[in-house]
């Protein structure tokens, strides 16, 4: 019937007549620029570190910032997903080192092949985020409660686990994941275009991804509308959860050992790359690209700092006011919009 | 009681002089005149969207009005918001109250104006002070008690003795009833007695009728923002009452639709939710368009919610075609051909930072091994717009930036998608201008003639006479009658939805 209806009126003359697309110009400038603010600001950091220093637009260096950021942005994939629900999820440095360490363990005390011990750590990731998917659905916590425990819980076991000391004896191979290259481009980085790729096709083309912005943008809404919300929140912490196993692993086989503190503060920089890139914590908002742009910028100037001998609390301050300024602009665009509703 | 004579002796303490606010589409308050006296119960009835509480807003300065002037005691009141009104004995009592639930009732009474020394608290000066306000108005409470731990009508008394301690010379208090049973109101009214007692002039809203002839002394109606009479109570009957309020020769203002009934599509028995719906039953055909009548609170959300799965439900029977349906969920009611348009289309309709778009296909997204089917969307979207008539410059426009008669639509158009069969209205034409008001009736009887079954819950009863070809009527949770096109009549629609007992009118 929907069909029919909808042959019919594509066969009426003017079917787009009343649409007029002049008047979305201004709309989409807007938008372009929020988008892009970031972008922007990227860019001009680039263009103003190749200057000031030769060494940074190497490829040695440039590979070196894509390595060092691979882990943050791997995970910020999934964190996009978490706060464009309204949701936040502080467990995932905790749960990369969880991840890591027991994936690593696989490798050492059960012999396990290397791909198969990825494969386990990052299940184990995903096992963390499932137990914050229950708890945000099923025992009503409030996400910032339910991943605080996480957190929490996460760290004390990798310290039981492993006494808090590093467990070593990896395999050489294993050192591929986070080390190697292939034609002279950085593993990490491939891993990590696949990976946001498909995490952007997942959040622009699936159900999955529709729904995660409809639930943020207004959760009764999206009930009524049919959408079993529950389900999908789970699935969207399931899957912060696998990424953050999965950055665990990467992060292991950067250093060929399990690091039980590998991780502490990881969820601050996860949350300001994604926020940087335009995602709101209110939720409704945010995308792939915003994300990996958020966490790039941070890096860069990182590595700027180093090589123009800044030092690491410069670089904090820095930081830190590059996430006020960005959440000013994306608040600054709202209130626009919200006036030129009248 | 004081009597109607106080006119001539007394100066009236407030006076409304051609007050007038205007909204986008409807002017809510044109040109009201009103004169308030010490002491008096003033009932301002009317309708629902009579401009009642818009007037009421107005005085207490949290609308400022187009035109028009009030005084207080002969002296023209300049525009200065709440604070103002209060400072000048001017208090207002909400539908929705304002106190803090983790506060205490002292914390709250005093909240802003703590009695201070040396900047702490005086907290037994405090409590003293609470005590003294409570008992006068007659709550023997603790006032060290938190206010989430009152009932309803505890704390809207807590509300009044905060409107007194300010010391209030005009006491407005809007639909104060709504929540309370029938001992709270008995106390309620004795509180106000005793107010005016003591020379407050309390202004009460109301469209009860039963409530407006026990506690009013003089009664103002109110019709489409025009103050139609204002009378003593001795000169009123319950029937001339309603008359005012109805006022009108019923106006062709809406279409009336061609619809032809068919068989029963929906059918449901004995549907129950503790405390809010109580054993109801009703049918609608194919083709139909069943209203649905009631005061707030009646429970006609609550039941077209209940059917569609948006709340669950204790005991009862859906059908459709005559299968029974379980629903659990909406994504249950969906499925079988049911559609719940909402009361708030932006609390609970739409996800107004997605598109129009993507709020159109949200219950119907077409989608191939879970991959959306982007370029199928935009065209369902295209002729979703053109069919409904949504005016946007572009269907990715998010919907925060529609106007919302077009955000309405957006809805409707949603439903539409999941080929819905039986489609809940619910107040489709609240906040939107009179122009969109029109189109959507319009919609909704195409939809009807299509076949369609439809319940169309309004609170503004010529919508449903004109629109409706039987009309249920519900009062607290239940159906207390159903009436077909030839037994329409406001009065008796009226006198089901509050419980008076049937006016006939000659």
């Amino acid at each position: 019937m929907k069909e029919s209806l909808s042959r019919n009126v594509a066969n009426e003359p003017g079917a787009e007549a009343g649409l007029s697309w002049r008047r979305l110009v201004p709309t989409q400038i807007s938008d372009l620029i929020s988008q892009f603010a970031a972008a922007g600001a990227l860019i001009i950091i680039c263009i103003a570190l190749s200057i000031a220093s030769p060494v940074f637009l190497t490829l040695y260096n440039l590979f070196n910032i894509v390595s060092q950021t691979a882990v943050t942005a791997i995970i910020a994939l999934g964190m996009t997903f978490v706060i464009i629900t309204a949701g936040i999820d502080l467990s995932v440095g905790s749960v990369a080192a969880l991840a890591g360490v027991l994936g690593v363990k696989m490798m050492v005390d059960l012999g396990l092949s290397w791909p198969l011990a990825v494969l386990g750590g990052t299940l184990v990731g995903g096992l963390a985020g499932l137990a914050n998917g229950l708890l945000i659905t099923r025992a009503r916590l409030a996400p910032f409660i339910a991943t605080l425990g996480m957190m929490s819980v996460a760290r004390g076991l990798v310290n039981i686990i492993t006494g808090a000391t590093a467990v070593f004896g990896v395999p050489d191979s294993f050192r591929l994941l986070g080390q190697g290259m292939i034609d002279g481009v950085p593993i990490p980085l491939i891993t990590l275009i696949v990976l946001a790729v498909a995490a952007h096709l997942l959040l622009s083309r699936t159900r999955l991804g529709r729904y995660t912005y409809a639930i943020g943008s207004n959760e009764e809404a999206a009930r009524l509308a049919g959408i079993r919300v529950s389900a999908y929140l789970v699935a969207v912490y399931v899957l912060q959860g696998l990424l953050a196993g999965f950055g665990g692993m990467v992060a292991m086989s950067r250093v060929a050992s399990g690091q039980p503190n590998f991780g502490d503060g990881l969820e601050l920089d996860v949350i300001a790359a994604a926020v940087i890139g335009g995602c709101s914590l209110f939720g409704g908002q945010g995308t792939i690209l915003g994300t990996l742009i958020g966490a790039f910028l941070m890096a860069v100037i990182r590595n700027g700092a180093v090589l123009l001998n800044i030092d690491t609390f410069t670089q904090s301050v820095i930081i830190g006011v590059i996430i006020w300024l960005a959440v000013i602009w994306d608040q600054f665009r709202r209130r626009r919009f919200a006036e030129s509703t009248r | 009681m004081p009597s109607t004579s106080m006119e001539t002796e007394q100066s009236p303490i407030i006076r409304l002089r051609k007050i007038t606010r205007r909204f986008p589409g409807v002017t809510a308050v044109a040109e009201v005149d009103l004169d308030i006296y010490p002491g008096e119960v003033h009932v301002v009835a009317g309708e629902n969207g009579a401009g009642k509480s818009t007037l009421m807003r107005i005085l207490y300065q949290v609308e400022r009005p187009d035109a028009g002037q009030i005084y207080l005691n002969g002296e023209p009141l300049s525009f200065h918001g709440p604070h103002y009104a209060r400072a000048l004995g001017v208090a207002m009592v909400h539908q929705e109250f304002a106190l803090a639930p983790h506060l205490s009732v002292a914390e709250n009474l005093f909240l802003g104006r703590e009695p201070l020394r040396f900047g702490f608290i005086r907290r037994r000066r405090e409590l003293a002070e609470a005590r003294r306000l409570l008992e006068q108005v007659g709550l023997d409470l603790d006032p060290r008690r938190l206010v989430a731990s009152l009932s309803v009508a505890e704390q809207q008394l807590v509300e009044i003795a905060r409107a007194i301690s300010f010391n209030a010379r005009v006491l407005i208090l809007d639909e104060p009833t709504a929540t309370l049973t029938e001992q709270e109101i008995a106390r309620l009214f004795e509180v106000i007695r005793q107010l005016t007692a003591q020379g407050v002039a309390v202004l009460y809203i109301s469209h009860r009728l039963d409530e407006i002839f026990q506690i009013a002394d003089r009664v103002t109606v109110m019709r489409d923002g025009r103050v139609v009479a204002t009378l003593p109570l001795a000169e009123l009957s319950e029937q001339k009452l309603v008359q005012l309020m109805v006022g009108r020769a019923i106006t062709n203002l809406y279409p009336r639709p061609e619809t032809h009934p068919g068989p029963v599509l929906l059918r449901v028995e004995g549907l129950s939710r503790r405390g809010l719906l109580h054993d109801c039953s009703f049918e609608v055909h194919a083709g139909e368009i069943l209203g649905l009548a009631g005061l707030i609170g009646a429970g006609r959300s609550e039941l077209a919610r209940a059917v569609c799965g948006a709340d669950p439900i204790d005991s009862g029977r859906i059908l459709l075609d005559g299968h029974e349906l379980h629903i659990r969920r909406p994504a249950d009611a969906i499925r079988a051909g049911l559609a719940y348009v909402t009361e708030d289309r932006k609390r609970e309709g739409l996800a107004l930072d997605l598109g129009v778009d993507q709020n159109i296909t949200l219950a119907s997204l077409p989608a191939r091994l879970g991959l959306l089917l982007l370029r199928r969307e935009r065209s369902v979207a295209l002729h979703a717009c053109q069919r409904l008539n949504i005016r946007t410059p572009s269907v990715r426009r998010k919907v925060r930036l529609l106007s919302g008669g077009n955000q309405q639509k957006v809805v409707v158009a949603r439903w539409l998608e999941t080929q819905a069969r039986v489609i809940f209205f619910d107040e489709p034409a609240r906040g939107i201008d009179v122009g969109a008001k029109a189109e959507m009736f319009a919609l909704i009887g195409r939809l009807a003639s299509e076949g369609r079954a439809i319940v169309l819950i309004s609170s503004y009863l010529p919508e449903l006479l004109n629109m409706c070809d039987r009309i249920a009527v519900m009062r607290e949770g239940r159906i207390v009658g159903t009436l077909s096109r030839g037994q329409f009549s406001e009065e008796r629609i009226i006198a089901l939805a509050t419980g008076a007992s049937e006016v006939t009118i000659p």
